[in-house]
């Protein structure tokens, strides 16, 4: 464990990745100390530029509401999106991947098409259809962005169990006597891990980015303060205060660039020799 | 006569955290004209690291420190990669051991071959296709004008490795360095091979550095002889005093744990039975499309044989014989197409799946390779103690039971609490026996257990099984591809070949008075048999 630790902070970007998602995660630790108010309550005039009013460090935007209490209160819904998103993107492709990697045949064959049938609709727009179904609270949506992002670790989990079935450890454990639950929960899933959790980064990503992207066309929950909902509602004053819209943007790219180089320098620490290539 | 490669006080450095701060240190080593000199070694003495540091095909953080490698008194050290590059392929030839992995599966072998020569020469294309099938005829590919357009997997293992060394010897190198290039193939593939190096060998005047770890390889074609342990020379000599008289413990030892070849003397065997196969028979078919393309293997053909109970039944046979085939059926990892297999009253080919379960405890089988067939995340104790804790002993008592097994086979019994990769591989290959044993099987079946392992682990391993043979009142199946391991072990032998059995019998018998010919040539691809039948006369 601790050998992998050492091997992840040999590099730099994967150090930088881990000060920046420490960095948002203080952030949306102390929103509640710093900004004891309602981030969506009315603060002051609208429309004030960052800087301008020592009371409001990054401004206010066109309903007079405080950018930086949004930004702080935003990192906990995006984290929280992204964590429990990726959650169900996971373990839904694990489960899937695990049970048509290990059987092959027939089992395969059928849990695959269905994959495929997912993944052939563009995800963001069966997104839209299951919040339009089913309204865009908070719960709706998380859970949304993980049932349209599990395909792509489903299939990577197939892959690494396809190649681990055959090997003789597994083989051994069929001798055993073991029960084909405990040999795939037990013996396999550990060794296929690895590259699962790499990729569980990027579905996290991925999955700030769609609640953005939802938000920016006002389906996301409205009575949350989320990143998105503030570039949303930055649209109208795109021109003159591009700031409203701009500052959410870059704390979108800071997390999703963090979120990224920690999944990046996993990979590098799991895989040491491919590193060396 | 003047050396042609020289080899002066190299020392190689490992990565810090390595098992040794050295990989070689202050290796000499000279090879002159027309020779053939083996290095001999087991795994870890540093004998391939001094073939690649010679090709400058060392790992990225595995560094020569000191000495000098030269070749006609240039020294490769100091060279420029461009430099080494040009001394590669036309002065000094290399062949690997894996020949399918050394070929670029994508391209043809005549590709391949003739790339030495649009790299290194400017002929033009049609002399490079007349010199690939002069090649290819000279190391004895039949039909070199179809082999000139075929893909590597299109090849057997023993062709592959003939292009291989095709490719080696395309622009007449000096120096020809094989890194154990039989160590993949079949006995009798190998004798082929090693007859082809020694005769290209004379008729090019090629000098060779032979890396390998196998005694009687040696004996067959060594004109020198240099023993490594540790990363160190400890004996060089011409090879007859080597084998003859060795002087160094080490090489004594080496020489020793080459197992001889006559079979001990038959013990009485039991009447009754333990194990019988009827007629199994088990076909592989890997299916096309609408049947295109389909394919069928006929992996096991009416194969029976009978192993008495507290026998050791050896099935040797070479790659694509069907029987490892065979022990996946007893263990029923493949589900026989027909025929039977009794224990007792049960018949384990007709089993139906949900009762293989039960059957899991009267037949066990450990694997051949000791770093696969342990699952790397699981403690050694878990993995002895999983099978009974899931036939539903309580965890306690089945972890008491692990501790006893390893005491049993010969291993710490506190070392349960370490993982696989914590032990070397005779002691993992302990943890699958172990592992195998804690089910208290009445058969085991053992599929090339020791044909992973260093010559002296391999003895260890075997005169363990042996023991426990006896003290567990073991009935054994022992899979092997080598007749000198069957014939220390096994009471009884079944050859098999193409899925057939073509001769079975009392060891001993069938080793004195093969019936087939195919056992005859077997016994007679043996390398080393001339070392071996001196030594035991």
């Amino acid at each position: 464990m601790s050998a992998i630790l050492a091997r992840y902070l040999r590099s730099p970007s994967a150090t930088l990745g881990l000060v920046l998602l420490a960095l948002i995660l203080v952030m949306a630790a102390t929103a509640g100390v710093l900004f004891p108010r309602d981030p969506l309550g009315l603060a002051g005039a609208p429309l004030q530029w960052p800087f301008a009013n020592p009371k409001f460090p990054l401004g206010t935007d066109s309903s007079g509401r405080d950018i930086a209490a949004q930004i702080f209160h935003g990192a906990r819904v995006s984290l929280l999106i992204g964590a429990f998103a990726t959650a169900v993107a996971v373990l839904i492709g694990i489960l899937i991947g695990a049970v048509a990697g290990y059987y092959g045949g027939v089992v395969d064959d059928i849990l695959m098409r269905i994959t495929e049938a997912f993944q052939t609709l563009p995800n963001f727009l069966l997104l839209l259809v299951l919040v339009a179904v089913f309204g865009s609270t908070l719960p709706v949506v998380t859970l949304a962005i993980g049932i349209v992002s599990w395909p792509a670790p489903a299939r990577l989990t197939r892959a690494e169990f396809m190649s681990l079935r055959g090997r003789e450890f597994v083989s051994a454990t069929r001798v055993l006597g073991l029960r084909d639950a405990q040999i795939i929960f037990r013996e396999i899933l550990p060794n296929a891990l690895p590259p699962v959790i790499v990729y569980a980064s990027v579905v996290m990503a991925v999955s700030i980015l769609l609640e953005s992207a939802l938000a920016f066309l006002n389906l996301s929950d409205p009575n949350v303060a989320s990143w998105g909902n503030l570039i949303g509602a930055g649209r109208g004053v795109l021109r003159t205060q591009w700031y409203v819209s701009a500052i959410p943007g870059i704390a979108i790219i800071v997390t999703v660039l963090a979120v990224s180089l920690v999944g990046q320098g996993l990979n590098d620490a799991l895989n040491p020799r491919l590193k060396k290539r | 006569m003047s050396a042609l490669l020289q080899i002066e006080g190299l020392s190689v450095s490992l990565p810090a955290g390595a098992d040794r701060p050295l990989a070689l240190g202050d290796v000499s080593l000279s090879l002159t004209e027309r020779e053939i000199l083996c290095v001999v070694g087991e795994s870890g003495s540093g004998k391939s690291m001094a073939a690649n540091a010679v090709m400058g095909l060392l790992p990225e953080d595995v560094r020569p420190v000191k000495g000098r490698i030269l070749l006609e008194s240039r020294d490769l050290l100091a060279m420029t990669n461009e430099d080494l590059r040009k001394v590669r392929g036309r002065q000094i030839g290399m062949i690997f051991q894996e020949p399918m992995t050394a070929l670029n599966p994508l391209r043809t072998i005549g590709d391949q071959i003739g790339e030495m020569f649009t790299e290194h020469t400017d002929l033009s294309r049609a002399a490079i296709r007349e010199r690939v099938l002069a090649l290819l005829a000279e190391v004895r590919i039949p039909d070199p004008a179809g082999a000139i357009a075929v893909y590597p997997h299109e090849l057997s293992g023993g062709q592959r490795q003939r292009a291989m060394i095709a490719m080696a010897l395309a622009l007449e190198p000096k120096v020809l360095i094989a890194d154990e290039p039989t160590t993949a193939l079949d006995v009798t593939t190998q004798a082929q091979i090693l007859k082809l190096i020694r005769d290209l060998q004379t008729k090019q005047g090629t000098a060779v550095l032979f890396i390998t770890h196998d005694f009687g390889v040696v004996a067959e074609i060594a004109d020198r002889i240099a023993v490594m342990q540790w990363g160190k020379v400890v004996e060089t000599g011409m090879a007859r005093d080597v084998l003859h008289a060795p002087r160094h413990d080490y090489t004594k030892s080496l020489m020793a744990a080459v197992p001889p070849l006559t079979a001990p003397s038959p013990r009485k065997l039991s009447s009754e039975i333990a194990l019988s196969i009827e007629h199994v028979s088990k076909t592989y078919r890997s299916g096309g499309f609408l049947g295109r393309r389909k394919r069928e293997t006929r992996a096991l053909d009416d194969v029976s044989m009978v192993l008495p109970k507290g026998a050791t039944l050896g099935v040797v046979g070479e790659s694509g014989s069907g029987k490892s085939t065979l022990a996946k059926a007893i263990v029923r990892l493949v589900d026989p197409d027909s025929g039977a297999i009794r224990l007792g009253d049960f018949d384990l080919a007709k089993l139906p799946r949900s009762s293989v379960r039960e059957a899991a405890s009267k037949v066990q089988m450990v694997f051949q390779d000791p770093f696969a067939s342990l699952n790397p995340r699981r403690k050694a104790g878990d993995l002895v103690a999983q099978g009974p804790i899931a036939h539903g002993v309580p965890h306690d008592k089945a972890m008491a039971r692990a501790a006893e097994l390893f005491h049993l086979v010969g291993l710490d019994p506190s070392a349960i609490d370490r993982f696989p990769h914590e032990f070397s591989g005779g002691q993992r290959q302990r943890i699958g026996l172990a592992r195998a044993l804690a089910m208290n099987p009445q058969v085991l079946v053992a599929d090339e257990p020791v044909s992973a392992l260093d010559v002296s682990v391999q003895a260890q391993v075997l005169r363990l099984l042996t023991e426990l043979r006896t003290r567990l009142d073991l009935s054994m199946v022992f899979i092997t591809h080598d007749l000198r391991v069957a014939a220390q072990i096994c009471d009884l032998v079944a050859i098999m070949k193409d899925g057939r059995v073509v001769e079975a019998g009392i060891t001993a018998e069938v080793f004195a008075n093969p019936s087939h010919d195919y056992t005859r040539a077997l016994l007679a691809s043996i390398p080393g048999r001339a070392m071996l039948a001196a030594r035991s006369a």
